[in-house]
C-alpha cells in the first residue's frame, strides 16, 4: 500500500489557496441529496456538524453523552493559538507555522501544518460572532497571553475556560442547525462499529445507551471526531468515557493507525494519592509563569519532606535544586512540556521526590507572592489556587504546590492525508482522533486551534472535493454488510455479558493503564517495551475469559460500555508499545532511553526515522503491518530542537 | 389577542401579573394604613375621613372595582403558579434541605391565603357590617350632618379582646408575606440587579416592620385605652 | 474512614424505585466523592450485582454531567463545586450519606441516579445561539466589547447546564439555566439582533417542558456549582417583558 498524502503541488503558502480554487464543488439542490454521519461533538465534530448543515447536507452527529456540550473539549484549559498578530509582537501565519512544526519535533507533514496556521486566524473571528467571551482589555479589543514556551503572545483565552467556551460557541451553532432541522443529533450513543460498503466507509452501528438498541445508520461519508486514546494508560487528564472504540473499530476495518507512541505527557498535574484514583487534573500551564520548579538537591531532605518531618519552607535555599532553571536557563521553569516531564521524572527517579508517593515535584510561588504580592498571585492564580485547595485540602499560598507528569494528549491516531481523509475512501477523521498537525508533540493551545480548523474551515471544503469527485450513490441500511457487522456488534456485546469471570473491569484497566506507565510512559527502552509486548497479550487473555460484566444489555449498563473500551484499550495498547520499539530514536513525546546526549537529551535519528509509521491491522492474531509515509520538508529545515 | 393571552399566562407572564398586583395591593395597604391614623387626631377626624372616601360613589366603586381586579388576578396567578410548580416538583428529597430560601418565601402561599381570609371578614366587619349589624345604627353628628360613626366602630370592634389578637396576628402574617413580597416583585419586574439587591431586601424587610407595627397600633391603642 | 450509604436504585420498568444502604469502609479522606462510589461499585461488581448507576464524565468540574443530590442539597454541602469536587475529607467517620438524584417532573429517570436532561438541549435549540455562518465573520476586533461587558457575559457563560439549579429548586424551575443563556447574549453586541426572538422562543420552550415557575426563593443560585447569580433572571424578566410589548405592538 503506498501512502498517498494528496498534498497539493505549488509553494507551500498557496497550497491551500490553490486547492480551494481547484476543487470540485456539490450544487446546493443537490447537497440536501447527501447524508453525512459525524460521530463526536468535541470542536471537531460540533464545529463540522454544524457547518456541513449550514452548507445544506443532512448530517446525523452522535456522542457517547448526554449532551453535545460535555465532549472532552470542553476541559480545555489554557487556550488557543492564531497568527492574528494582534499584539504586534512579529507574529505571522509562517511564524505560527514554523514554531509548531519544531515543537512536533520534525514529525508533522508540513502542508498540513501551514493550512492550520492560514485558518488559525478565521477561527477567532468565527467565535468571536458566535458571542465566545474572550478576555478582553479596557479598551475593549481581544487579549492575548504567551503559553507553552511561545515567544510570542499569540494566544487567545476565556479565564481558564477556554475549551468550554469554545465548544460552547460550536454547540451553539450546531444547535441552530439542529433547530431548523439540517442536523439530528444523537446523544447517548456509543459507535460500536464502521459498515464497508465496496471498500468505501457507508455506515456505522450504533448502540443507544440506555435501551441498549443497536441500530444503523448509512451515509455517503462518515467523519471521525471521536478524540485521543489518552485513557490507555488509565490515570490522564482526559475525561473519564474518553475512549478509542471508535478509531479502533474503523483501524479494524482497515484504516491505519498512525504513531501510536506519540504520546504527550502534561509537566504540571497534581499528583497521585492512591490506587483509587479516577483520573489526574491538570493544572493550567500558566502556572508555569510565575512558579518555580524545585526540588532538594539531597534525598535525606526528600525523605524527610515525603513522611512530612519537615516543611518545604525550612528547606534552605543552597539545599533547593531548581533543575529546570539549572538546565534550560534561557526558557527556565516555561521549557517546553515533554522537556519538563521528564526532568520531573529523572528528579524522582532519582530518589528526590516530595510527595509521599515519592512522586512528586515543587511549584513554589514563594518568590512570585513576594515579588508581585499576595493580591496579584490571587488575581492571576486564585481559581487554580483554589482548584488545588480543593482537591487536595492545601493552600499553595503556603505550602509550595506538588505536581508530577500526567498522560494528558495522544498526537498520534488515524492516519489520513491532506483531505483529512483515511485510506478508506468515505472515512474522514478529524480533531485529536487523526494523527495530522502536531507530528511528536503538541504545543500548548494548538489542540484547540486543530479542531475548530479541521470542522470550520477544512472538512467543509475536502468533503465537498470528495462527493463532488466520486458523488458516491445512495446506500440503504438493508445491504448485507449491514447484517453481517452488526451481527458481530450483537456477538461482541453477548461474549461480554456471558464471561461472568471475576476480575472487574476497572481492575484490568488499572492493570493494563500501570504497564504502559512503567514500560511505555515518559522514557522507554527496549528491554521494557519487549517485556510489555509480552504481558498486553496475557491480560487480554485473561479479559477475555475471567472479566466480569453485571447487568443485561436492554437498558443503561455502565460496566458494558467500560468492558468494550477498555477491551480496545488491551489491543492498542500492544499496537503503542510496538510501535515506540519501531521508532529507535527519541522525538517529542516519544523518549527512548537507549537514545539521548550526554546531557540527556532527545537524539532523533532524521535519516532513518523521518516518517509516518502508519500500521495496518492484519487479523485478530496476525502482527500488524507498517507502512510508511516518509516527511520531506521542502519549507523548513530540520534542525535538532533546543531550548538551553 | 391570544398571542397577549399566551405570553401574559406564561411563567414569566404570571410573575408579571403578580408582581405588578403586588405593587397595587402594597400601596393600597400604605395608603389604608395612613387612612387609620386619623383615629388618633379624635373621632371627627376619622370618621371626616370616612365620610371623604364614600363622598362620590363612582370613585368609591371604582376603587373598590380596581382592588377586588387586582386581589382576584394576584390570586388566580398565585394558584396557577402554584398548581404548575407542583406538577413540576411533585416528589421532593428524603431530607430536603434548604440552603438559602427564606422561610417566608417558602410560606406565601399559605401566607397569602390566610391574608385573604382575614379581609374577607374584616369587610364583613367593618365596610358590610354583616358579623356586627348594630354598627349600621352607629351614627354621629358631624358639622351638624349624622354620619356613620367609623370612629366609634373601630373602638367597640377592637375593645373585643379576640378580635384584636385575630387582627394583630393576620397583620403579622400579611407583614411576613410582604418581607419576601416586597422585594420578590423587584425581582419579577426585573428591576432587581446585584447593586440593589441588598437594599430592595432591607427595605423589604424595613416596610413589613412598619407595616406590622402601624396596623397593629390602632388595635392596641384601642385595648390600652390609649383611645376611646 | 467508614460511612454508611443510602442510595436510591430505580430500573425503570424492571425496578421500581427505592433506597439500597451500603457500608462503604477503608476510605481515604483524600478521595472524591466519585471515588468513593468507584469503589461501592467496585466491591458489588465483585459480588456480581450490578453497579450504581450515575453521570460523570471530566471529574474536574466542567462538562456538568456529574449530579448527585447529597444530602439532600443538589452538588453536596460545599458551595461552588460539581459532585465530582466534593471530597471525602467533608464528611465525618461514620457518617450516613443519603444520595439521590435530581428530582424534577422535566427530568426524568433513565436509571438510579441518572436522570434525562434533554429538555435542556430543547432549551437552547430554541434560540440559544446568534446565527452567523461559518466564514461570514468580520475580523475579531471588529466589535470592540467593554471588558465589564465581557466579564458579566462570561459569569453568564459559565454555566456547564448540570440542571442543579432545577434539582434545587423548590418549584423545579429552570429560570437560572435558561437566564444564564439569554443574559449572556443580551449583554454582548452579537446578541443584539435577536434578542427579542431568543427570549421570547426560549422561555416558551422551558415552560413546554414542564418546568415550574420561579418564585424567587434563590435556592438555585446557592447550589450552582458555576455560582450563577439570580440577577441574570431579573434580566430575563426584563428582557421578556420588553420583548412582549415590541412583539405585541409591532
Ligand atoms: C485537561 C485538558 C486541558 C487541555 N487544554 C488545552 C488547551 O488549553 N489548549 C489546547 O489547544 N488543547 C488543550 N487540550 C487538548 C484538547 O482539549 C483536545 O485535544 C481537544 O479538545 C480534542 O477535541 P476533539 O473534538 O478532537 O475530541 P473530543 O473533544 O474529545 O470529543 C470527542 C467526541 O467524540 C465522542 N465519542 C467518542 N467516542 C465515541 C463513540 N464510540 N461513539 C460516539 N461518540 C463518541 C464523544 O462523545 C465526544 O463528543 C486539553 C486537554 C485536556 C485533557
Ligand atoms: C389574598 C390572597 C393572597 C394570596 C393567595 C397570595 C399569594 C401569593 C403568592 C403565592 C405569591 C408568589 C410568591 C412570589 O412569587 O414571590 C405572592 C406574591 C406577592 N404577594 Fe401575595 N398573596 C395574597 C395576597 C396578597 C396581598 C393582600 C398583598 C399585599 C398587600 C400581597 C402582596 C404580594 C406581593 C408584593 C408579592 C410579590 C410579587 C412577586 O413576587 O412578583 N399578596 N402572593
Ligand atoms: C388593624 C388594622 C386595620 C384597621 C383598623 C382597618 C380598618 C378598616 C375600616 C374601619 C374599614 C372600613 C372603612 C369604611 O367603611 O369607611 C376598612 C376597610 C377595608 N380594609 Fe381595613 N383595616 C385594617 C387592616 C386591613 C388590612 C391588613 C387589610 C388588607 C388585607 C385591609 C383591607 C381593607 C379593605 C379591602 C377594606 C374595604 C375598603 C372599601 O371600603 O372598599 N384592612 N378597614
Ligand atoms: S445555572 Fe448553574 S446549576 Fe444551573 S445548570 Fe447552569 S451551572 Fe448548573
Ligand atoms: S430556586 Fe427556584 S424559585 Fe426561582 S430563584 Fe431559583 S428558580
Ligand atoms: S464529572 Fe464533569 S462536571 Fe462533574
Amino acid at each position: 500500500m503506498n501512502l498517498d498524502s494528496q498534498t497539493p503541488a505549488g509553494p507551500m503558502a498557496d497550497k491551500w489557496t490553490n486547492y480551494k480554487r481547484d476543487m470540485k464543488l456539490v450544487n446546493p439542490a443537490n447537497k440536501r441529496k447527501y447524508n453525512i454521519i459525524v460521530v463526536g461533538s468535541g470542536l471537531a465534530g460540533a464545529s463540522a456538524a454544524a457547518t456541513l448543515g449550514e452548507l445544506g447536507y443532512n448530517v446525523d452527529c452522535f456522542c457517547f453523552q448526554d449532551s453535545p456540550r460535555r465532549a472532552h473539549s470542553i476541559a480545555a484549559q489554557g487556550g488557543i493559538n492564531a497568527a492574528k498578530n494582534y499584539k504586534n509582537d512579529g507574529d505571522s501565519v509562517h511564524r505560527l507555522f514554523y514554531d509548531t512544526v519544531k515543537g512536533g519535533d520534525f514529525r508533522a507533514r508540513e502542508a498540513n501544518v501551514h493550512r492550520l496556521a492560514e485558518v488559525s486566524v478565521n477561527i477567532i473571528d468565527q467565535c468571536v460572532a458566535q458571542g465566545v467571551p474572550f478576555a478582553r482589555e479596557y479598551g475593549g479589543l481581544l487579549d492575548n497571553r504567551s503559553f507553552g514556551g511561545a515567544q510570542v503572545s499569540r494566544t487567545f483565552y476565556a479565564r481558564g475556560q477556554t475549551g468550554q467556551q469554545l465548544l460552547l460557541g460550536a454547540y451553539s451553532a450546531l444547535n441552530r442547525q439542529i433547530d431548523t432541522g439540517q442536523v439530528t443529533m444523537h446523544t447517548r450513543s456509543e459507535m460500536l462499529d464502521l459498515v464497508l460498503i465496496d471498500g468505501e466507509a457507508r455506515g456505522i452501528i450504533v448502540r443507544n445507551l440506555v435501551t441498549g438498541e443497536i441500530t444503523r445508520h448509512a451515509a455517503h461519508a462518515v467523519i471521525l471526531a471521536t478524540g485521543g486514546y489518552g485513557n490507555v494508560w488509565n490515570l490522564s487528564t482526559y475525561a473519564r468515557g474518553s475512549n478509542v472504540t471508535a478509531a479502533w473499530r474503523a483501524h479494524r476495518r482497515g484504516a491505519l493507525f498512525a504513531n501510536p507512541c506519540y504520546a504527550q505527557i502534561h509537566p504540571t498535574c497534581i499528583p497521585v494519592s492512591g490506587d483509587y484514583q479516577s483520573k489526574l487534573t491538570l493544572m493550567s500551564e500558566s502556572l508555569r509563569n510565575d512558579g518555580r520548579v524545585w526540588v532538594p538537591k539531597d534525598q535525606a531532605i526528600s525523605e524527610k519532606l515525603r513522611k512530612k518531618m519537615m516543611h518545604p519552607k525550612e528547606v534552605a535555599e543552597e539545599d533547593r535544586d531548581y533543575y529546570l532553571e539549572r538546565k534550560y536557563p534561557s526558557f527556565g521553569n516555561l521549557a517546553p512540556r515533554d522537556i519538563s516531564s521528564r526532568a520531573a521524572k529523572e528528579a524522582c527517579d532519582d530518589g528526590r521526590g516530595v510527595a509521599p508517593t515519592g512522586l512528586g515535584v515543587y511549584l513554589d510561588f514563594a518568590d512570585a507572592i513576594e515579588r508581585l504580592g499576595k493580591a496579584k498571585v490571587a488575581e492571576r492564580y486564585g481559581n487554580l489556587f483554589d482548584m488545588y485547595h480543593e482537591i487536595t485540602g492545601e493552600s499553595a499560598y503556603e505550602t509550595p504546590m506538588m505536581i508530577y507528569p500526567a498522560i494528558h494528549y495522544t498526537m498520534g491516531g488515524l492516519w489520513v492525508d491532506y483531505n483529512l481523509m483515511s485510506n478508506i475512501p468515505g472515512l474522514f477523521v478529524m480533531g485529536e482522533a487523526n494523527f495530522s498537525d502536531h507530528g511528536a508533540n503538541r504545543l500548548g493551545a494548538s489542540a484547540l486551534m486543530q479542531g475548530l480548523a479541521d470542522g470550520y474551515f477544512v472538512i467543509p471544503h475536502t468533503l465537498g472535493n470528495y462527493i463532488g469527485a466520486n458523488n458516491p450513490k445512495t446506500v440503504t441500511t438493508d445491504a448485507p454488510e449491514f447484517d453481517q457487522v452488526e451481527k458481530e456488534v450483537h456477538e461482541r456485546i453477548n461474549k461480554l455479558l456471558n464471561i461472568k469471570g471475576n476480575r472487574t473491569v476497572n481492575s484490568m484497566h488499572r492493570e493494563l493503564g500501570q504497564l504502559m506507565w512503567d514500560y511505555c510512559g515518559m522514557e522507554r527502552r527496549k528491554e521494557g517495551l519487549e517485556t510489555v509486548i509480552g504481558l498486553i497479550p496475557k491480560l487480554r487473555e485473561e479479559f477475555w475469559n475471567n472479566v466480569n460484566v453485571p447487568g443485561e444489555c436492554d437498558n443503561l449498563n455502565q460496566s458494558l460500555e467500560r468492558a468494550g473500551r477498555v477491551a480496545d484499550f488491551l489491543e492498542l495498547g500492544e499496537l503503542i508499545a510496538r510501535d515506540a520499539l519501531n521508532r529507535a530514536e527519541s522525538c517529542g513525546g516519544h523518549f527512548r532511553g537507549e537514545y539521548q546526549t550526554d546531557d540527556g537529551e532527545a537524539l532523533r535519528n532524521d535519516d532513518d526515522y523521518a516518517y509516518v509509521a502508519a500500521w495496518e491491522w492484519m487479523g485478530e492474531n496476525a502482527a500488524h503491518l507498517m507502512h510508511k509515509e516518509p516527511l520531506e520538508y521542502e519549507e523548513i529545515k530540520m534542525q535538532t530542537r533546543s531550548y538551553k | 389577542m391570544n398571542k397577549i393571552l399566551s405570553l401574559a399566562t406564561s411563567t414569566l407572564g404570571r410573575k408579571y401579573i403578580m408582581g405588578i398586583t403586588g405593587v397595587g395591593l402594597v400601596g393600597f395597604i400604605v395608603i389604608h394604613m395612613l387612612g387609620n391614623w386619623q383615629i388618633f387626631l379624635g373621632q371627627d377626624a376619622l370618621n371626616q375621613y370616612a365620610v371623604l372616601l364614600k363622598s362620590s360613589d363612582k370613585v368609591l366603586w371604582g376603587f373598590r372595582l380596581g382592588l377586588l381586579a387586582m386581589i382576584f388576578l394576584h390570586i388566580a396567578a398565585a394558584v396557577s403558579l402554584v398548581i404548575d410548580n407542583r406538577k413540576a416538583r411533585p416528589v421532593g428529597y428524603t431530607n430536603e434541605s434548604t440552603v438559602q430560601a427564606s422561610y417566608a418565601s417558602r410560606t406565601m402561599k399559605y401566607s397569602g391565603v390566610i391574608i385573604l381570609a382575614f379581609a374577607i371578614y374584616h369587610i364583613l366587619h367593618f365596610t358590610a357590617k354583616v358579623t356586627h349589624p348594630k354598627y349600621h345604627e352607629m351614627k354621629v353628628p358631624l358639622d351638624g350632618v349624622m354620619v356613620p360613626d367609623v370612629y366609634g366602630m373601630v373602638i367597640h370592634g377592637f375593645s373585643n379582646p379576640w378580635i384584636s389578637i385575630f387582627y394583630i396576628v393576620s397583620v403579622g402574617l400579611l407583614c411576613m408575606h410582604l418581607s419576601h413580597g416586597v422585594s420578590s416583585m423587584f425581582q419579577s419586574l426585573g428591576l432587581m440587579t446585584r447593586n440593589n439587591e441588598g437594599l430592595l431586601k432591607l427595605g423589604a424587610k424595613g416596610l413589613s416592620v412598619v407595616i406590622f407595627l402601624g396596623m397593629s397600633a390602632v388595635p392596641v391603642a384601642v385595648l390600652l385605652n390609649i383611645v376611646n | 474512614m467508614n460511612i454508611k450509604l443510602k442510595v436510591w436504585r430505580e430500573n425503570p420498568g424492571k425496578e421500581n424505585g427505592h433506597f439500597e444502604t451500603y457500608e462503604a469502609s477503608g476510605l481515604n479522606t483524600e478521595m472524591s466523592f466519585l471515588e468513593m462510589l468507584d469503589t461501592v461499585n467496585e466491591n458489588l461488581s465483585e459480588e456480581g450485582k450490578e453497579p450504581i448507576a450515575f453521570d460523570h464524565d471530566c471529574r474536574e468540574g466542567i462538562c456538568g454531567m456529574c449530579s448527585c443530590v447529597i444530602n439532600g442539597t443538589p452538588h453536596g454541602p460545599d458551595r461552588g463545586v460539581a459532585t465530582c469536587q466534593v471530597y471525602m475529607r467533608n464528611f465525618k467517620d461514620g457518617e450516613t450519606i443519603t444520595i439521590e438524584p435530581w428530582r424534577s417532573t422535566a427530568f426524568p429517570l433513565v436509571r438510579d441516579l441518572v436522570v434525562d436532561r434533554s429538555a435542556f438541549e430543547r432549551i437552547q435549540r430554541a434560540g440559544g445561539y446568534v446565527s452567523v455562518n461559518t466564514g461570514a465573520a468580520p475580523d475579531a476586533n471588529a466589535i470592540p466589547i467593554p471588558k465589564t461587558a465581557a466579564d458579566q457575559a462570561f459569569d453568564a457563560a459559565a454555566c456547564i447546564g448540570c440542571g442543579a439549579c432545577v434539582a434545587a429548586c423548590k418549584n423545579g424551575s429552570a429560570m437560572l439555566f435558561t437566564a444564564a443563556k439569554i443574559s449572556q447574549y443580551a449583554l454582548l453586541p452579537q446578541g443584539q439582533a435577536e434578542r427579542d426572538r431568543r427570549v421570547l422562543r426560549m422561555v416558551a420552550q422551558m415552560d413546554e417542558e414542564g418546568f415550574g415557575g420561579c418564585t424567587n426563593q434563590y435556592e438555585c443560585e446557592a447550589v450552582c456549582p458555576k455560582q450563577i447569580g439570580v440577577e441574570h433572571i431579573a434580566r430575563m424578566n426584563r428582557d421578556f417583558a420588553v420583548a412582549s410589548i415590541r412583539d405585541t405592538i409591532a
